[in-house]
């Protein structure tokens, strides 16, 4: 799940300023030009909180990692398409029927200290983060690495207990940085030593983090900007009223409402859609969500573009489980593509529950700015089949307890996703992945497929394994998923060369500029 | 021996502001550990779910959240005592330097606040007890009753839209300057939502100055005055207004204690880096030392202001001083 913290006056707030101003029509516009500007400037952004930490390891906060992906290197990238890139690695080789994975480092390659990144930096990271006493949050991700070795000072060679296709593409996670191996935790919670293109230079706790150009950089495209400050404006509406008025020149949303009111004017409003999803989660191990009947009932009850309309005003779409560009899901394929009631009714008889159901369903309140008004549409819509949704609606904090707990029959979620289908998913749906107690459905075919899925380096046959996985899921109706929102990317006229990602990545400040 | 400097007023007056801020203490340590959620949880979201058992082992020590409840209690008053009010692992600060840059950012804001309270307050309730149920009388009400009932994130919001969209004028969307560093824009950036706070208390002050003229007004000693022949002017003033301000004075000092933790949705929407923002961070972060120790600071400040307004008292009103 992406974790943005919002402000309890949030929602409210956007909804004054939104009726107050009654701004109509939010069209799309293009990113904010690829044109590239002059060089140098400090380029404002502005966002709701402050990074929860600076470990990278730890950082699983989104404006954490928005601030820390442009200070810390990791040994891929992802590509404006999502496609793996090099990253600190230059190259990377599978031998040994998938079991040896030989990467070879970029040379010249230095830390923002001076101290030269090699091999044994990158064996000391990876070693770190897979020892439980870090309690690194990627240790998952290198589950099938059994032995890192790093004969050279240019090779690192992970030795795998099987093979592992989606594990060049979740190297490229900034909880996967690549850190000196004189460095500790303690060290860098108040300062920063990467290989990424920018440096922390001051820090006023809840008020202000500013970046510095890294002179060190390795990449062929240096950064342009002298400096980015990162301006904590714990509300949404006024961060808006800050672009208006030009102290601040760009800053993402995720509230549609608040996205509405920041268009016109000098501002400039790029959608780019999510791989995060929005979902009914349904425990298929409680009661009776055991029943497959039950689970498609509800999955036949349910109108999805209502849910968009009603919830986030249509800005978004529908969506399957896969969200990543180049694996999606095809949303007509599943049982019910379109709302069906008399489906509905049937597979409630299947389940020998003609007169219906109840089912509860924990819902968070001010975790993202849609929850409560997807929960109020589910249920209305639900109600209409004979099932009846009882909506608990909890802070965030409690929701994320007792989401962590799997102690709930149903929620209602937003979820994060990932590029590869294997990362996002392998730990939901597999038996043995360390969030399947949270998934609450797992099946000897999911296990097989996702199996296959990380053992094949081919392209078009991972596609097929993945469409089957999909199809698996919708079929099963393990879960319910609704659609995809956007972020909405808002930028001054001053502003040139960001490009929004999907994943809601800022690694392009890069190759930003402002006038 | 004991008992007579128990007697003495100085005394018991100590002895009782250190019960309440025990209280408060066990208080807020309570209500906060009943709050679902612990630091783990709010630092990782629903990642938490993936942690092993032995990365959430060693989390937990870390944030020393597997020590039983009283040792934690009683550990961190101890420090407190000594001056450690602790750490916030967030900031990577201690929790006294937080406090004392976040402390005089709100301190300011409740003056200003006051000052624009009282400046709109005062006059429009003597205005309106001039001539009751006249038209004057009438605005007075209207005023009072919108400070009463417009919330302070609709008016915080609206004056942003207006200024900021339809003006250009928006010294908030800046970086927070303190007084030291920049006067003028630190004046500017406290403008709006000490405007804010101050519409919302000059209500209270309103009604308490109008009914308190009418009620002194109406005394012997204002005919005699009157009879005596001081002029209206004077009469109005130091005879009126004097007398009225013992319970002006009274309504004050309560709104300061408001305006100390009122202060968080303002200092959330026009983005000052103050002690209820602090007090916010923290029970997102679920930061204990933080929450536990600020709402102390916040608790303290608002005894000492209770003192010096029963202080006032004495000096204004005679008669609290003979009793």
């Amino acid at each position: 799940m992406r974790y943005p913290f919002r402000t309890s006056a949030g929602p409210l707030v956007a909804v004054t300023l939104a009726a107050a101003l009654a701004v109509a029509g939010c069209s799309s516009s293009g990113p904010s030009g690829s044109a590239s500007g002059a060089a140098g400037g400090t380029l404002v952004v502005g966002v709701t909180s402050d990074p929860d930490t600076l470990f990278p390891w730890k950082a699983t906060q989104f404006q954490a990692v928005n601030v820390l992906q442009n200070v810390y290197g990791t040994l891929t990238e992802f590509g404006q398409d999502l496609k793996v890139v090099p990253g600190l690695a230059k190259e990377w080789k599978t031998t040994d029927g998938g079991k040896t994975l030989t990467l070879t480092l970029r040379d010249g390659v230095t830390f923002s200290d001076g101290s030269a990144m090699d091999s044994a930096d990158v064996k000391f990271s990876l070693d770190k983060i897979m020892d439980e006493k870090t309690a690194a949050v990627a240790r998952a991700s290198l589950a099938s690495v059994s032995a890192v070795q790093a004969p050279d000072a240019h090779t690192v060679v992970l030795k795998l207990s099987t093979p592992d296709a989606a594990l060049p593409g979740n190297l490229a996670s900034t909880n996967l940085a690549i850190l000196s191996s004189t460095d500790t935790e303690q060290k860098l919670g108040s300062a920063t030593n990467g290989t990424g293109p920018y440096k922390l230079s001051k820090r006023t706790p809840s008020q202000s983090l500013t970046l510095a150009k890294n002179d060190k950089y390795w990449g062929s495209e240096k950064p342009k900007l002298d400096a980015i400050e990162f301006r904590v404006i714990p509300d949404e509406s006024s961060i808006v009223s800050a672009m208006q008025s030009g102290n601040v020149q760009l800053a993402v949303f995720d509230d549609p409402l608040v996205a509405k009111t920041a268009e016109g004017g000098n501002l400039q409003v790029a959608k780019t859609p999510q791989l995060s999803y929005h979902v009914l989660q349904l425990n298929a191990r409680h009661g009776d969500l055991a029943n497959v009947n039950v689970r498609l009932a509800i999955q036949c009850a349910i109108d999805r573009k209502q849910v968009l309309d009603a919830a986030a005003l249509g800005e978004g779409e529908v969506t399957g489980p896969i969200t990543a560009p180049e694996f999606k899901s095809d949303p007509a394929q599943r049982p019910c593509p379109q709302r069906d009631l008399t489906k509905a009714a049937d597979y409630l008889a299947k389940a020998g529950k003609p007169d219906g159901l109840h089912v509860k369903a924990i819902v968070s309140q001010g975790e993202y700015a849609t929850s409560v008004n997807e929960a109020q549409s589910l249920k209305a819509q639900l109600a209409e089949a004979k099932i009846t949704l009882d909506l608990e609606t909890l802070e965030s904090g409690a929701f994320v307890d007792r989401w962590v707990a799997g102690t709930f029959d149903a929620a209602v979620a937003l979820n994060g996703g990932r590029p590869d289908p294997d990362g996002m998913y392998g730990r939901y749906f597999t038996s043995k992945g360390n969030l399947n107690k949270v998934a609450g459905y797992s099946s000897p075919k999911l296990d097989q497929l996702f199996a296959a899925g990380k053992a094949s380096t081919d392209e078009a046959q991972r596609k097929q394994i993945y469409s089957q996985v999909s199809a698996e899921l919708e079929n099963n109706a393990a879960w319910i998923w609704l659609f995809t929102g956007f972020t909405y990317t808002a930028t001054t006229s001053q502003v040139k060369g960001f490009v929004p990602m999907v994943n809601g990545s800022l690694q392009y400040l890069r190759t930003t500029t402002v006038s | 021996m004991v008992r007579r400097l128990l007697r003495h007023r100085v005394v018991r007056r100590i002895a009782s502001t250190i019960g309440t801020l025990l209280g408060v203490a066990v208080f807020v340590f309570v209500m906060l550990r009943a709050i679902p959620g612990n630091q783990i949880t709010a630092g990782l979201g629903t990642e938490a779910a993936a942690l092993t058992p032995a990365q959430r082992e060693a989390l937990t020590q870390y944030y020393g959240l597997d020590r039983p409840l009283p040792v934690q209690f009683f550990s961190w008053l101890g420090n407190v005592f000594t001056g450690n009010l602790g750490f916030s692992a967030r900031a990577q600060r201690s929790v006294l330097e937080l406090t004392l840059s976040s402390l005089p950012v709100t301190l300011e804001l409740a003056v200003v606040s006051i000052v624009l309270a009282l400046l709109i307050g005062v006059p429009l309730g003597m205005l309106a007890a001039s001539k009751p149920e006249s038209p004057r009388d009438v605005v007075g009400q209207v005023v009072s009753l919108a400070g009463l009932s417009v919330p302070a994130f609709l008016l915080a919001t609206t004056l942003l839209s207006v200024f900021a969209a339809e003006l250009g004028f928006n010294p908030n969307g800046r970086g927070f300057a303190t007084l030291a560093q920049d006067p003028l824009l630190n004046l500017q950036q406290m403008f709006m939502p000490a405007l804010v706070l101050g519409f919302g208390i000059a209500a209270p002050i309103l009604r308490t100055t109008r009914t308190a003229v009418l009620d002194i007004r109406s005394n012997d000693f204002i005919r005699t005055a009157r009879a005596k022949g001081v002029p209206p002017r004077r009469l109005q003033f130091k005879h009126v207004l004097g007398n009225a301000l013992v319970p002006i004075v009274t309504m004050t000092g309560l709104q300061f204690g408001y305006l100390l933790g009122g202060a968080v949705v303002v200092e959330q929407i026009f983005s000052l880096p103050g002690i209820g923002r602090q007090v916010l961070l923290g029970i997102q972060q679920k930061e204990y030392a933080v929450v536990q120790s600020t709402v102390l600071v916040i608790a303290l400040a608002f005894v000492l202001v209770n003192l010096l307004t029963d202080l006032l008292y004495r000096i204004i009103d005679p008669r609290v001083r003979a009793s």
